[in-house]
Protein backbone atom coordinates (compact mmCIF):
# COMPACT_ATOMS: atom_id res chain seq x y z
CA UNK A 1 0.00 0.00 0.00
CA UNK A 2 1.24 3.03 -0.74
CA UNK A 3 1.88 5.73 1.56
CA UNK A 4 0.17 8.81 -0.30
CA UNK A 5 -2.47 8.23 -3.20
CA UNK A 6 -3.42 11.15 -4.60
CA UNK A 7 -6.18 11.14 -7.43
CA UNK A 8 -7.15 14.80 -8.37
CA UNK A 9 -9.73 14.95 -11.33
CA UNK A 10 -9.91 18.97 -10.70
CA UNK A 11 -9.14 21.36 -8.08
CA UNK A 12 -11.19 24.87 -8.89
CA UNK A 13 -10.33 28.21 -7.34
CA UNK A 14 -13.95 30.47 -7.29
CA UNK A 15 -12.28 34.10 -6.91
CA UNK A 16 -15.88 35.71 -7.78
CA UNK A 17 -19.29 35.31 -8.67
CA UNK A 18 -19.29 34.83 -12.52
CA UNK A 19 -17.62 30.98 -13.83
CA UNK A 20 -14.79 33.66 -15.68
CA UNK A 21 -13.42 34.55 -12.31
CA UNK A 22 -12.58 30.66 -11.66
CA UNK A 23 -9.21 29.14 -11.45
CA UNK A 24 -8.01 25.41 -11.94
CA UNK A 25 -5.63 25.18 -9.73
CA UNK A 26 -4.64 21.09 -10.50
CA UNK A 27 -6.44 19.26 -12.94
CA UNK A 28 -5.91 15.00 -13.69
CA UNK A 29 -3.26 14.46 -10.94
CA UNK A 30 -2.27 11.27 -10.19
CA UNK A 31 0.18 10.10 -7.75
CA UNK A 32 1.71 7.43 -5.90
CA UNK A 33 4.23 7.85 -2.80
CA UNK A 34 5.93 4.90 -1.64
CA UNK A 35 6.81 4.48 2.22
CA UNK A 36 10.07 6.24 3.30
CA UNK A 37 10.52 8.16 0.28
CA UNK A 38 11.31 11.52 0.00
CA UNK A 39 9.63 12.91 -3.28
CA UNK A 40 10.53 16.43 -4.47
CA UNK A 41 7.51 18.21 -6.31
CA UNK A 42 8.78 21.01 -8.41
CA UNK A 43 7.14 23.56 -10.57
CA UNK A 44 6.99 27.37 -11.72
CA UNK A 45 5.21 29.61 -9.01
CA UNK A 46 1.69 29.49 -9.00
CA UNK A 47 1.47 25.99 -10.66
CA UNK A 48 -0.70 24.64 -7.84
CA UNK A 49 2.37 23.20 -5.90
CA UNK A 50 1.02 24.93 -2.22
CA UNK A 51 -2.77 23.89 -3.54
CA UNK A 52 -1.43 19.80 -3.42
CA UNK A 53 -0.03 19.64 -0.16
CA UNK A 54 -3.01 21.55 1.19
CA UNK A 55 -4.99 18.66 -0.08
CA UNK A 56 -2.59 16.15 1.08
CA UNK A 57 -2.25 17.67 4.80
CA UNK A 58 -6.08 17.46 4.98
CA UNK A 59 -6.62 21.42 5.11
CA UNK A 60 -8.76 21.67 1.83
CA UNK A 61 -11.43 19.50 0.98
CA UNK A 62 -12.99 21.33 -2.07
CA UNK A 63 -12.01 19.19 -4.99
CA UNK A 64 -12.87 16.56 -7.23
CA UNK A 65 -11.26 12.97 -6.75
CA UNK A 66 -9.70 10.93 -3.88
CA UNK A 67 -6.66 10.87 -1.95
CA UNK A 68 -5.69 8.80 0.91
CA UNK A 69 -2.71 9.12 3.27
CA UNK A 70 -1.95 6.12 4.84
CA UNK A 71 -5.16 4.11 3.55
CA UNK A 72 -7.19 6.80 4.86
CA UNK A 73 -8.10 10.66 3.98
CA UNK A 74 -6.28 13.34 4.54
CA UNK A 75 -8.65 14.51 7.66
CA UNK A 76 -8.46 11.42 9.32
CA UNK A 77 -4.83 10.93 8.80
CA UNK A 78 -3.34 11.92 12.67
CA UNK A 79 0.76 11.05 11.82
CA UNK A 80 0.89 14.31 9.25
CA UNK A 81 3.86 17.02 10.23
CA UNK A 82 3.73 19.87 8.17
CA UNK A 83 6.31 22.86 7.59
CA UNK A 84 5.13 25.75 5.71
CA UNK A 85 6.71 28.52 3.38
CA UNK A 86 6.97 31.01 6.78
CA UNK A 87 7.47 28.89 9.99
CA UNK A 88 4.30 30.55 11.59
CA UNK A 89 5.27 30.31 14.91
CA UNK A 90 2.54 31.78 17.60
CA UNK A 91 4.53 34.81 18.39
CA UNK A 92 3.23 34.70 22.54
CA UNK A 93 4.78 31.13 22.88
CA UNK A 94 8.28 30.55 23.37
CA UNK A 95 9.99 28.29 21.60
CA UNK A 96 8.94 25.02 23.73
CA UNK A 97 5.50 25.65 23.87
CA UNK A 98 5.48 26.33 20.20
CA UNK A 99 6.68 23.06 19.68
CA UNK A 100 4.73 21.53 22.10
CA UNK A 101 2.07 22.94 20.67
CA UNK A 102 1.01 19.98 18.48
CA UNK A 103 1.53 17.12 21.14
CA UNK A 104 -1.78 16.53 23.24
CA UNK A 105 -1.14 15.30 26.35
CA UNK A 106 2.16 12.66 26.46
CA UNK A 107 3.90 11.58 29.21
CA UNK A 108 7.54 12.05 28.05
CA UNK A 109 6.52 15.60 26.20
CA UNK A 110 8.53 17.78 27.96
CA UNK A 111 11.90 14.90 27.28
CA UNK A 112 11.02 14.90 23.71
CA UNK A 113 10.84 18.52 23.04
CA UNK A 114 14.28 19.09 24.98
CA UNK A 115 15.74 15.98 22.83
CA UNK A 116 14.03 17.65 19.55
CA UNK A 117 15.71 21.27 20.57
CA UNK A 118 18.96 19.85 21.18
CA UNK A 119 19.30 18.28 18.01
CA UNK A 120 18.23 21.01 16.25
CA UNK A 121 20.84 22.95 18.32
CA UNK A 122 17.95 25.45 20.03
CA UNK A 123 18.06 23.73 23.72
CA UNK A 124 19.60 27.47 24.64
CA UNK A 125 16.87 29.30 23.18
CA UNK A 126 13.72 26.57 24.82
CA UNK A 127 12.31 29.69 26.51
CA UNK A 128 13.05 32.67 23.72
CA UNK A 129 9.78 34.04 21.79
CA UNK A 130 9.85 33.37 18.20
CA UNK A 131 10.56 37.37 17.96
CA UNK A 132 14.32 37.13 19.22
CA UNK A 133 15.17 34.27 16.80
CA UNK A 134 16.71 34.46 14.01
CA UNK A 135 15.48 33.50 10.30
CA UNK A 136 17.06 30.45 10.53
CA UNK A 137 16.46 29.43 14.04
CA UNK A 138 12.68 30.10 13.55
CA UNK A 139 13.05 27.54 10.40
CA UNK A 140 14.69 24.92 12.68
CA UNK A 141 12.00 25.52 15.68
CA UNK A 142 9.33 24.79 13.12
CA UNK A 143 11.16 21.54 11.90
CA UNK A 144 11.24 20.48 15.25
CA UNK A 145 7.16 21.11 15.51
CA UNK A 146 7.04 18.77 12.33
CA UNK A 147 8.92 16.32 14.04
CA UNK A 148 7.85 16.14 17.72
CA UNK A 149 4.81 13.89 16.42
CA UNK A 150 7.19 11.93 14.74
CA UNK A 151 5.16 11.76 11.57
CA UNK A 152 4.69 9.27 9.07
CA UNK A 153 4.14 11.67 6.74
CA UNK A 154 6.18 15.23 6.48
CA UNK A 155 4.98 18.22 4.06
CA UNK A 156 7.19 20.96 3.32
CA UNK A 157 6.19 23.48 1.23
CA UNK A 158 9.55 25.24 0.05
CA UNK A 159 10.22 25.61 4.00
CA UNK A 160 14.33 27.35 3.35
CA UNK A 161 13.55 30.10 0.95
CA UNK A 162 14.86 32.75 1.40
CA UNK A 163 17.06 32.19 3.89
CA UNK A 164 20.82 32.46 3.09
CA UNK A 165 22.61 29.31 1.41
CA UNK A 166 24.94 28.15 4.52
CA UNK A 167 21.66 28.16 6.49
CA UNK A 168 19.62 26.51 4.52
CA UNK A 169 21.49 23.70 3.56
CA UNK A 170 22.22 23.21 7.27
CA UNK A 171 18.34 23.00 7.54
CA UNK A 172 18.40 20.50 4.65
CA UNK A 173 21.09 17.98 6.50
CA UNK A 174 19.12 18.50 9.25
CA UNK A 175 15.96 17.57 7.37
CA UNK A 176 17.65 14.63 5.62
CA UNK A 177 19.10 13.07 8.98
CA UNK A 178 15.50 13.38 10.86
CA UNK A 179 14.11 11.59 7.49
CA UNK A 180 15.98 8.86 7.36
CA UNK A 181 16.19 8.35 11.13
CA UNK A 182 12.89 8.22 11.22
CA UNK A 183 12.25 6.42 8.00
CA UNK A 184 9.16 9.49 7.32
CA UNK A 185 7.72 9.88 3.97
CA UNK A 186 8.24 13.25 2.67
CA UNK A 187 6.87 15.43 0.07
CA UNK A 188 8.88 18.25 -0.46
CA UNK A 189 8.11 21.58 -2.95
CA UNK A 190 10.61 23.74 -4.67
CA UNK A 191 10.77 25.44 -7.76
CA UNK A 192 14.59 24.90 -7.10
CA UNK A 193 16.04 21.98 -9.04
CA UNK A 194 19.79 21.58 -7.46
CA UNK A 195 17.46 21.34 -4.25
CA UNK A 196 14.96 18.81 -5.30
CA UNK A 197 18.16 16.90 -6.98
CA UNK A 198 20.32 16.93 -3.47
CA UNK A 199 17.39 16.36 -1.22
CA UNK A 200 15.07 13.67 -3.19
CA UNK A 201 14.82 10.14 -3.98
CA UNK A 202 12.05 10.89 -6.57
CA UNK A 203 11.30 14.40 -8.60
CA UNK A 204 7.54 14.69 -9.52
CA UNK A 205 7.54 17.84 -12.04
CA UNK A 206 4.40 19.72 -12.95
CA UNK A 207 2.94 21.77 -15.54
CA UNK A 208 2.12 25.17 -15.03
CA UNK A 209 -2.07 25.91 -14.50
CA UNK A 210 -3.59 23.91 -14.14
CA UNK A 211 -0.83 21.82 -12.47
CA UNK A 212 -0.35 18.20 -13.80
CA UNK A 213 2.73 15.66 -13.91
CA UNK A 214 4.74 16.10 -16.84
CA UNK A 215 7.72 14.44 -15.61
CA UNK A 216 8.30 12.09 -12.65
CA UNK A 217 11.95 10.64 -12.48
CA UNK A 218 14.06 8.17 -9.54
CA UNK A 219 17.03 10.27 -8.46
CA UNK A 220 20.01 7.29 -9.33
CA UNK A 221 22.52 9.10 -7.13
CA UNK A 222 24.22 7.42 -3.80
CA UNK A 223 22.08 8.21 -0.95
CA UNK A 224 25.09 10.16 0.78
CA UNK A 225 25.36 12.55 -1.77
CA UNK A 226 26.27 16.15 -0.51
CA UNK A 227 25.25 19.42 -2.62
CA UNK A 228 28.31 19.93 -3.84
CA UNK A 229 28.94 16.65 -5.32
CA UNK A 230 29.58 16.71 -9.10
CA UNK A 231 27.11 14.37 -9.63
CA UNK A 232 24.37 16.38 -8.72
CA UNK A 233 25.34 19.33 -10.86
CA UNK A 234 25.52 16.17 -13.51
CA UNK A 235 22.82 14.66 -13.34
CA UNK A 236 21.09 18.43 -13.02
CA UNK A 237 22.95 19.00 -16.46
CA UNK A 238 21.90 16.03 -18.31
CA UNK A 239 18.11 16.67 -16.84
CA UNK A 240 18.21 20.21 -18.78
CA UNK A 241 19.67 18.88 -21.92
CA UNK A 242 17.14 15.68 -21.94
CA UNK A 243 14.01 17.65 -21.36
CA UNK A 244 14.84 21.37 -22.66
CA UNK A 245 11.78 21.96 -23.81
CA UNK A 246 9.56 20.49 -20.87
CA UNK A 247 11.85 22.37 -18.49
CA UNK A 248 13.00 25.51 -20.32
CA UNK A 249 10.63 28.39 -18.09
CA UNK A 250 9.41 26.02 -15.99
CA UNK A 251 11.74 25.98 -12.71
CA UNK A 252 13.74 29.05 -11.30
CA UNK A 253 17.13 27.23 -11.90
CA UNK A 254 18.80 29.32 -9.11
CA UNK A 255 21.69 28.47 -7.59
CA UNK A 256 21.35 28.32 -3.71
CA UNK A 257 22.36 24.38 -3.42
CA UNK A 258 25.63 23.51 -3.54
CA UNK A 259 27.27 27.16 -3.45
CA UNK A 260 28.99 27.24 -0.26
CA UNK B 1 19.50 55.07 28.56
CA UNK B 2 18.81 51.62 30.47
CA UNK B 3 15.44 50.73 30.45
CA UNK B 4 15.01 51.24 34.30
CA UNK B 5 16.33 55.07 34.08
CA UNK B 6 13.68 54.90 31.42
CA UNK B 7 10.85 53.85 33.87
CA UNK B 8 12.21 55.79 36.49
CA UNK B 9 11.64 59.05 34.05
CA UNK B 10 8.08 57.94 32.75
CA UNK B 11 6.95 57.34 36.81
CA UNK B 12 8.62 60.83 37.69
CA UNK B 13 6.81 62.79 35.10
CA UNK B 14 3.43 60.64 36.23
CA UNK B 15 4.16 62.10 39.73
CA UNK B 16 5.29 65.31 38.51
CA UNK B 17 2.26 66.34 36.42
CA UNK B 18 -0.29 64.91 39.16
CA UNK B 19 1.90 67.48 41.48
CA UNK B 20 0.95 70.10 39.23
CA UNK B 21 -2.22 69.54 38.85
CA UNK B 22 -2.56 69.54 42.88
CA UNK B 23 -0.45 73.33 42.74
CA UNK B 24 -2.58 74.39 39.86
CA UNK B 25 -6.25 73.59 42.08
CA UNK B 26 -4.65 74.42 45.74
CA UNK B 27 -4.15 78.59 43.95
CA UNK B 28 -6.96 78.45 42.04
CA UNK B 29 -8.74 77.84 44.88
CA UNK B 30 -7.50 80.80 47.05
CA UNK B 31 -8.38 82.77 43.77
CA UNK B 32 -11.94 81.28 43.09
CA UNK B 33 -14.55 81.37 45.89
CA UNK B 34 -13.90 78.37 48.48
CA UNK B 35 -17.00 77.38 48.48
CA UNK B 36 -17.18 76.54 44.74
CA UNK B 37 -13.72 74.97 44.27
CA UNK B 38 -12.92 73.57 47.69
CA UNK B 39 -9.09 72.95 48.00
CA UNK B 40 -7.59 69.79 47.67
CA UNK B 41 -6.64 69.93 51.57
CA UNK B 42 -9.76 70.69 52.02
CA UNK B 43 -10.98 67.77 49.64
CA UNK B 44 -8.55 65.39 51.82
CA UNK B 45 -10.25 66.10 54.81
CA UNK B 46 -13.91 65.68 53.72
CA UNK B 47 -12.68 62.19 52.75
CA UNK B 48 -11.21 61.27 55.60
CA UNK B 49 -14.45 62.76 57.25
CA UNK B 50 -16.84 60.69 55.19
CA UNK B 51 -14.68 57.82 55.51
CA UNK B 52 -14.85 57.58 59.38
CA UNK B 53 -17.31 59.36 60.50
CA UNK B 54 -20.18 58.85 57.29
CA UNK B 55 -20.76 55.76 54.92
CA UNK B 56 -18.55 56.39 52.39
CA UNK B 57 -17.23 52.80 52.35
CA UNK B 58 -20.28 51.14 52.28
CA UNK B 59 -21.36 53.64 49.21
CA UNK B 60 -18.43 53.02 47.26
CA UNK B 61 -18.51 49.28 47.87
CA UNK B 62 -22.33 49.15 46.76
CA UNK B 63 -21.55 51.51 43.84
CA UNK B 64 -18.22 48.41 43.00
CA UNK B 65 -20.42 45.70 43.01
CA UNK B 66 -23.21 47.43 40.75
CA UNK B 67 -19.94 48.14 38.23
CA UNK B 68 -18.63 44.53 38.80
CA UNK B 69 -21.57 42.63 38.26
CA UNK B 70 -22.64 44.60 35.33
CA UNK B 71 -19.29 44.79 33.79
CA UNK B 72 -18.93 40.98 33.52
CA UNK B 73 -22.25 40.72 31.92
CA UNK B 74 -21.57 43.27 29.06
CA UNK B 75 -18.17 41.51 28.63
CA UNK B 76 -19.57 38.03 29.09
CA UNK B 77 -22.51 38.47 26.08
CA UNK B 78 -19.88 41.26 24.55
CA UNK B 79 -17.71 38.86 23.58
CA UNK B 80 -19.90 36.09 22.30
CA UNK B 81 -21.43 38.01 19.99
CA UNK B 82 -18.44 40.08 18.94
CA UNK B 83 -16.57 36.88 18.33
CA UNK B 84 -19.84 35.52 16.52
CA UNK B 85 -20.13 38.29 14.71
CA UNK B 86 -16.38 38.75 13.68
CA UNK B 87 -16.53 35.07 12.30
CA UNK B 88 -19.64 34.62 10.52
CA UNK B 89 -20.73 36.98 8.03
CA UNK B 90 -24.54 36.02 7.83
CA UNK B 91 -24.50 37.12 11.73
CA UNK B 92 -22.26 40.08 10.90
CA UNK B 93 -24.76 40.93 8.39
CA UNK B 94 -27.93 40.25 10.35
CA UNK B 95 -26.62 42.01 13.79
CA UNK B 96 -24.88 44.72 12.35
CA UNK B 97 -27.98 47.32 11.98
CA UNK B 98 -29.13 46.42 15.54
CA UNK B 99 -25.38 47.02 16.90
CA UNK B 100 -25.35 51.03 15.32
CA UNK B 101 -28.85 51.27 16.66
CA UNK B 102 -27.30 50.25 19.81
CA UNK B 103 -24.29 52.05 19.69
CA UNK B 104 -26.22 55.60 19.25
CA UNK B 105 -28.98 54.90 21.99
CA UNK B 106 -28.31 57.37 24.41
CA UNK B 107 -27.72 55.81 27.87
CA UNK B 108 -29.93 58.37 29.72
CA UNK B 109 -32.78 56.87 27.15
CA UNK B 110 -31.74 53.07 28.43
CA UNK B 111 -31.68 53.90 32.07
CA UNK B 112 -35.25 54.85 31.91
CA UNK B 113 -36.81 52.78 29.75
CA UNK B 114 -35.03 49.90 32.09
CA UNK B 115 -36.77 51.51 35.12
CA UNK B 116 -39.88 52.09 33.36
CA UNK B 117 -40.27 48.49 32.14
CA UNK B 118 -38.54 46.48 35.37
CA UNK B 119 -39.18 48.92 38.31
CA UNK B 120 -36.75 51.14 40.35
CA UNK B 121 -35.18 48.20 41.23
CA UNK B 122 -31.44 45.76 41.47
CA UNK B 123 -31.98 44.11 38.25
CA UNK B 124 -32.98 47.21 36.19
CA UNK B 125 -29.83 49.15 37.27
CA UNK B 126 -27.40 46.68 36.23
CA UNK B 127 -29.15 45.76 32.81
CA UNK B 128 -29.46 49.05 31.95
CA UNK B 129 -25.75 49.94 32.76
CA UNK B 130 -24.80 46.28 30.97
CA UNK B 131 -26.91 47.39 28.11
CA UNK B 132 -24.89 50.66 27.47
CA UNK B 133 -21.62 49.27 27.61
CA UNK B 134 -22.17 45.81 25.12
CA UNK B 135 -22.52 46.97 21.93
CA UNK B 136 -18.87 49.20 22.77
CA UNK B 137 -17.21 45.77 23.97
CA UNK B 138 -19.27 43.66 20.26
CA UNK B 139 -17.58 46.79 18.06
CA UNK B 140 -13.98 45.71 19.72
CA UNK B 141 -14.26 41.92 19.91
CA UNK B 142 -15.77 41.59 16.36
CA UNK B 143 -12.69 43.85 15.12
CA UNK B 144 -10.35 41.55 17.11
CA UNK B 145 -12.26 38.40 15.41
CA UNK B 146 -11.33 39.23 12.36
CA UNK B 147 -7.74 39.86 12.66
CA UNK B 148 -6.93 37.06 13.52
CA UNK B 149 -4.35 35.25 11.53
CA UNK B 150 -6.02 32.31 9.32
CA UNK B 151 -2.29 30.57 8.45
CA UNK B 152 -1.92 30.67 12.51
CA UNK B 153 -5.18 28.17 12.88
CA UNK B 154 -3.95 26.24 9.80
CA UNK B 155 -1.02 24.84 12.04
CA UNK B 156 -3.71 23.74 14.34
CA UNK B 157 -5.72 22.26 11.46
CA UNK B 158 -2.41 20.68 10.04
CA UNK B 159 -1.40 18.96 12.85
CA UNK B 160 -5.08 18.12 13.95
CA UNK B 161 -4.47 19.61 17.15
CA UNK B 162 -7.67 19.86 19.54
CA UNK B 163 -10.48 22.74 19.13
CA UNK B 164 -10.04 23.34 22.74
CA UNK B 165 -6.34 23.86 22.74
CA UNK B 166 -6.51 25.66 19.37
CA UNK B 167 -8.94 27.72 21.40
CA UNK B 168 -7.07 28.31 24.28
CA UNK B 169 -3.46 28.38 22.81
CA UNK B 170 -3.67 30.25 19.25
CA UNK B 171 -7.32 31.89 19.06
CA UNK B 172 -7.74 33.60 22.46
CA UNK B 173 -4.02 34.88 22.72
CA UNK B 174 -4.65 36.75 19.37
CA UNK B 175 -7.78 38.31 20.84
CA UNK B 176 -5.88 39.64 24.23
CA UNK B 177 -5.43 43.05 22.83
CA UNK B 178 -8.88 43.68 21.92
CA UNK B 179 -10.02 42.00 25.53
CA UNK B 180 -8.00 44.12 27.53
CA UNK B 181 -9.18 47.44 25.66
CA UNK B 182 -12.73 46.25 26.12
CA UNK B 183 -11.98 45.62 29.68
CA UNK B 184 -9.99 49.16 29.83
CA UNK B 185 -12.57 51.29 28.50
CA UNK B 186 -15.42 48.94 29.79
CA UNK B 187 -14.42 50.19 33.55
CA UNK B 188 -14.35 53.74 32.75
CA UNK B 189 -17.37 54.01 31.12
CA UNK B 190 -19.19 51.28 33.36
CA UNK B 191 -18.74 53.37 36.31
CA UNK B 192 -19.74 56.67 35.14
CA UNK B 193 -22.75 54.95 33.86
CA UNK B 194 -23.54 53.09 37.09
CA UNK B 195 -23.30 56.74 39.03
CA UNK B 196 -26.40 58.21 36.60
CA UNK B 197 -28.38 54.68 37.35
CA UNK B 198 -28.12 55.37 40.83
CA UNK B 199 -28.17 59.48 41.03
CA UNK B 200 -31.94 58.33 38.96
CA UNK B 201 -33.58 55.60 40.83
CA UNK B 202 -31.67 53.52 43.48
CA UNK B 203 -31.80 54.65 47.18
CA UNK B 204 -28.13 53.92 47.91
CA UNK B 205 -23.88 54.21 46.62
CA UNK B 206 -22.20 56.57 45.20
CA UNK B 207 -24.44 58.02 42.61
CA UNK B 208 -27.16 58.47 45.24
CA UNK B 209 -24.90 60.29 47.54
CA UNK B 210 -23.80 62.47 45.18
CA UNK B 211 -27.15 63.39 44.08
CA UNK B 212 -27.78 64.53 47.84
CA UNK B 213 -24.84 66.58 48.06
CA UNK B 214 -26.10 68.27 44.82
CA UNK B 215 -29.23 69.07 46.07
CA UNK B 216 -27.40 70.53 49.48
CA UNK B 217 -24.77 72.51 46.68
CA UNK B 218 -21.94 70.74 48.87
CA UNK B 219 -19.09 70.54 46.44
CA UNK B 220 -16.67 69.09 48.65
CA UNK B 221 -18.51 66.06 49.86
CA UNK B 222 -19.02 65.58 45.94
CA UNK B 223 -15.54 66.03 45.09
CA UNK B 224 -14.38 63.96 48.16
CA UNK B 225 -16.82 61.30 46.77
CA UNK B 226 -15.55 61.08 43.33
CA UNK B 227 -11.63 61.18 43.64
CA UNK B 228 -12.81 58.24 46.61
CA UNK B 229 -14.09 56.26 43.57
CA UNK B 230 -11.80 57.32 41.21
CA UNK B 231 -8.93 55.87 43.74
CA UNK B 232 -10.56 52.84 43.74
CA UNK B 233 -10.97 52.10 39.96
CA UNK B 234 -7.41 53.76 40.02
CA UNK B 235 -6.54 50.63 42.31
CA UNK B 236 -8.14 47.75 40.12
CA UNK B 237 -6.02 49.62 37.20
CA UNK B 238 -3.20 48.90 39.44
CA UNK B 239 -3.21 46.00 40.53
CA UNK B 240 -5.48 43.63 38.62
CA UNK B 241 -5.51 45.30 35.01
CA UNK B 242 -2.35 46.81 34.54
CA UNK B 243 -0.50 43.32 36.02
CA UNK B 244 -2.89 41.46 33.71
CA UNK B 245 -1.83 43.20 31.00
CA UNK B 246 2.31 42.77 31.34
CA UNK B 247 1.43 38.95 31.61
CA UNK B 248 -0.64 38.48 28.74
CA UNK B 249 1.73 40.66 26.96
CA UNK B 250 4.85 40.03 27.99
CA UNK B 251 6.08 38.49 24.43
CA UNK B 252 5.55 41.71 22.48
Amino acid sequence: MSAVSVEILKKIYNNGVSSQSSVTALENFRLEIKRGEFTCIVGPSGCGKTTLLNLIGGLDKNFEGVISVNGVSPQRSSAVGYMFQSPRLMPWLNVGQNVGLVVDKEPNKDKKIKELLSEMELDKFINAYPKSLSGGMRRRAALARAFITEPDLLLLDEPFLSLDVPVANRLRKMLLNLCKRRSATAVFVTHDLREAIYLGDRLVFMSGTPGRVVLDLLVDLPSQRLPEDPDVERFRHNLLEQHPRLLAGLIEDTESVGNT
Amino acid sequence: MTVTTKIKNRYSLKVTSLILFLCVWQFASIWIDVDVLPSPARVASSIHEHLFAGDLLSSVAITLARVGVSFFIAMAFGVAVGVLMGRNRNWDAALDGLLILSLNLPALVVIILCYLWFGLGEFAAVLAVSINKFPIVVVNMREGAKAVDMDLLQVTQAFKVSPYRTFFKVYLPQLYPYLLASARSGLALVWKIVLVVELLGRSDGVGFKLGIYFQFFDITSILAYSFAFIFVVMIIELLVIAPLDRRLMEWR
